[in-house]
């Protein structure tokens, strides 16, 4: 348009995306300092710099060779314990604010996330049933796939009760806040008491693992788990991310995304699919550690607004470092004793949904 | 060039719009009038695509709605519907660049955010650019949807473009009514524009509409010029409601007023 061609160009749009980039930069630093002071902090303290230096010598490089003697087991905790622990962790908050973000654009509001829908209960049952029953199975399975076997099953769970939040919540378009609330309230209470039947069939090794499900924990980090959850949470992050400007569009309401050129099947399809494996592969290794998907978006929209553009980035961030802290927070508050991460999520988050409920509850309705 | 024919929608049993009929040519504005479930909505989200008729079929430009490409008609063709919400906290110049949505991606461009200041200001809005949506009154987020709609479809390309807007007056105060319809008029008015409203004032759609298409119980009454539609028989039988028809002391278009004691019995 000829308006349009005589009026000089402004710089706005690109503005914009210097300060997306700023945010994010400033955001990767934040979650850089995060990650080196709290992998000095544990029963066996290494000091920043002395983190920093030990990250220069992996146990693959020459290097690792000429650690002195009484260096030797600051530098095995560091690499053994300390940094699968750090990367699952960085890993489960990325995955889960991606996802509670993408979910909450999806069914429009801020209120949608996986653990309180019932997301992370259906991948922990299943991972459960996985263990306890899936006997030769599950080992055939695990001689085939490996690491992936457990994430596999967890998968099912997390799929089957995403699609059914999505059946069950929206209608013509429109999204029933409290309709989502309340199945999530029936599919939670529903993986607890199978959780809990699982106990009594399992054996003492299972039982364990099943009760650091229901709470969430880090602690059995290790680089396979790690290696398995940034296969599969990692590209479905990446393609939740590319989905963005779409997810955008259904602030105005499906119908509006529509008519705005965003096939809304395959934009379901693809962020069910990709929420249901990011969150069933974290799960599988971590148990439900809740309230992540729901605070760490929170954090970004009140600080930077809702674009998806920077929210959903800058929330895998956020996430991360949330996640970072608390499990710094649960394995250091009561040592030696160490308490599992999703209390700690729990008891920072229930605060945050019960705040936005308070201010949601003119619009709710039933 | 829209053309509607034969289409018909049904619902379950329900018959919400029967076999209609018509064309739109770009450059001109068609208002659609009649009384509360005539079918004017559905109607309208037949035009826009967003249900497939269960008969018949629409096209645009030669192509049925169902044919096009998703993305390529986003171009060409918006709606302004009547409830829109929108949910977070997005500023009113957030959600006209979203209306931008088909010709950006997510990657907004300056010409984008131009195109959304320009909108803005065709509907006597620029004030409300950096405000939060939410926090707008029924009215300015009416005027704000406008200018999405508008920056949706604002440049003109090799193919016309389509506008339809349902009920786009609903919430407005009488000056903004007028002014939202002159807009509409105005973009009918550069040629390459199809307009398509629906109106539920008969008097405000006489003031600006090319023709007038009147509806009642899903089908298609009378679609003629504003001198053959409006006339005491033809909106009697469709209102149910007697009525005179005044002269403008402005001249021009006639003004139709209920018979007094005779609607309300």
């Amino acid at each position: 348009m000829s308006v349009l061609t005589a009026i000089p160009l402004v710089l706005k749009s690109r503005q914009l995306t210097t300060l997306r980039g700023r945010i994010l930069l400033a955001l990767s630093i934040a979650l850089i300092i995060t990650l080196i002071f709290s992998a000095g902090i544990g029963a066996v303290e290494i000091a920043p710099m002395r983190v920093l230096e030990l990250l220069a010598t992996p146990p693959w490089s020459a290097a690792w060779d000429s650690i002195a003697n009484e260096d030797i087991q600051q530098a095995m905790v560091l690499w053994n314990i300390r940094l699968p622990r750090l990367g699952l962790g960085i890993l489960t908050g990325a995955s889960l604010a991606v996802s509670g973000a993408a979910m909450q654009a999806l069914l429009r509001n801020p209120l949608a996330e996986p653990s309180l829908v019932g997301v992370s209960g259906g991948a922990a049952v299943f991972a459960a049933i996985g263990i306890v029953l899936g006997g030769s199975w599950m080992a055939a399975l695990h001689a085939v796939i490996g690491e992936f076997a457990l994430p596999a099953f967890a998968f099912i769970g997390s799929l089957g009760v995403t699609v059914f939040i999505f059946a069950i919540a929206t209608r013509q378009g429109r999204t029933s806040v409290a309709l989502m609330l309340l199945a999530g309230i029936a599919i939670g209470s529903l993986c607890i008491a199978l959780i809990g039947l699982l106990t009594f069939v399992a054996t003492d090794v299972q039982m364990r693992t099943l009760n650091f499900w229901s709470l969430g924990s880090l602690g059995a980090a290790t680089w396979p788990m790690v290696g398995m959850v940034a296969c599969l949470s990692g590209t479905s992050v990446a393609i939740l991310l590319r989905q963005t400007g779409a997810l955008n569009t259904l602030a105005l309401g499906e119908v509006q995304a529509q008519l705005l050129g965003v096939s809304m099947r395959r934009l379901n399809r693809i962020c069910i699919t990709c929420i249901a494996m990011s969150v069933g592969a974290v799960v599988s290794v971590t148990g439900i550690i809740g309230f992540v998907g729901l605070v760490a978006p929170h954090l970004v929209r009140l600080a930077f607004g809702p674009d998806q553009r920077l929210l959903m980035p800058a929330s895998a961030f956020v996430g991360a470092i949330l996640v970072l802290l608390s499990d710094l927070l649960a394995r250091s508050i009561a040592i030696p004793v160490e308490i599992p991460v999703g209390i700690i999520t729990a008891l920072l988050g229930v605060p945050f949904f019960l705040a936005l409920l308070f201010r949601m509850r003119s619009r709710i309705g039933l | 060039m829209l053309e509607i024919s034969n289409i018909s929608l049904s619902i379950g049993r329900r018959s919400l719009v029967e076999n209609i009929s018509f064309n739109v040519q770009p450059g001109e504005l068609v208002a659609i009038c009649g009384p509360n479930g005539a079918g004017k909505s559905s109607l309208m989200r037949l035009l826009s695509g967003e249900l497939k008729p269960t008969q018949g079929n629409v096209s645009w430009h030669g192509t049925q709605l169902a044919e096009w490409n998703l993305l390529a008609l986003a171009r060409h063709r918006a709606l302004l519907q009547q409830r829109c919400e929108v949910s977070f906290d997005y500023t009113a110049m957030e959600v006209i660049l979203l209306g931008r949505h088909p010709h950006h991606q997510g990657a907004t461009r300056a010409i984008d955010v131009k195109v959304a200041e320009l909108a803005l200001a065709e509907v006597d809005a620029s004030h409300l650019a950096g405000q939060i949506y939410t926090t707008l009154s029924g009215g300015e987020q009416a005027r704000v949807h406008m200018a999405r709609v508008l920056a949706q479809i604002w440049e003109s390309s090799d193919a016309p473009r389509l506008l339809l807007l349902d009920e786009p007056t609903a919430a407005l105060d009488p000056r903004q009514q007028h002014r939202i319809l002159s807009i509409a008029r105005e973009w009918a008015q550069k040629g390459d524009v199809a307009v398509v409203a629906i109106v539920h004032d008969l008097n405000l759609a006489a003031l600006y509409a090319d023709r007038i298409a009147l509806l009642k119980d899903g089908r298609l009454q009378i679609i003629d010029s504003v001198q053959a539609v409006v006339t005491p028989e033809a909106v009697e039988t469709c209102f149910d409601l007697p009525c005179v028809l005044l002269e403008h002391p402005d001249g021009g278009t006639p003004v139709m007023v209920a018979r007094r004691g005779l609607g309300n019995p």
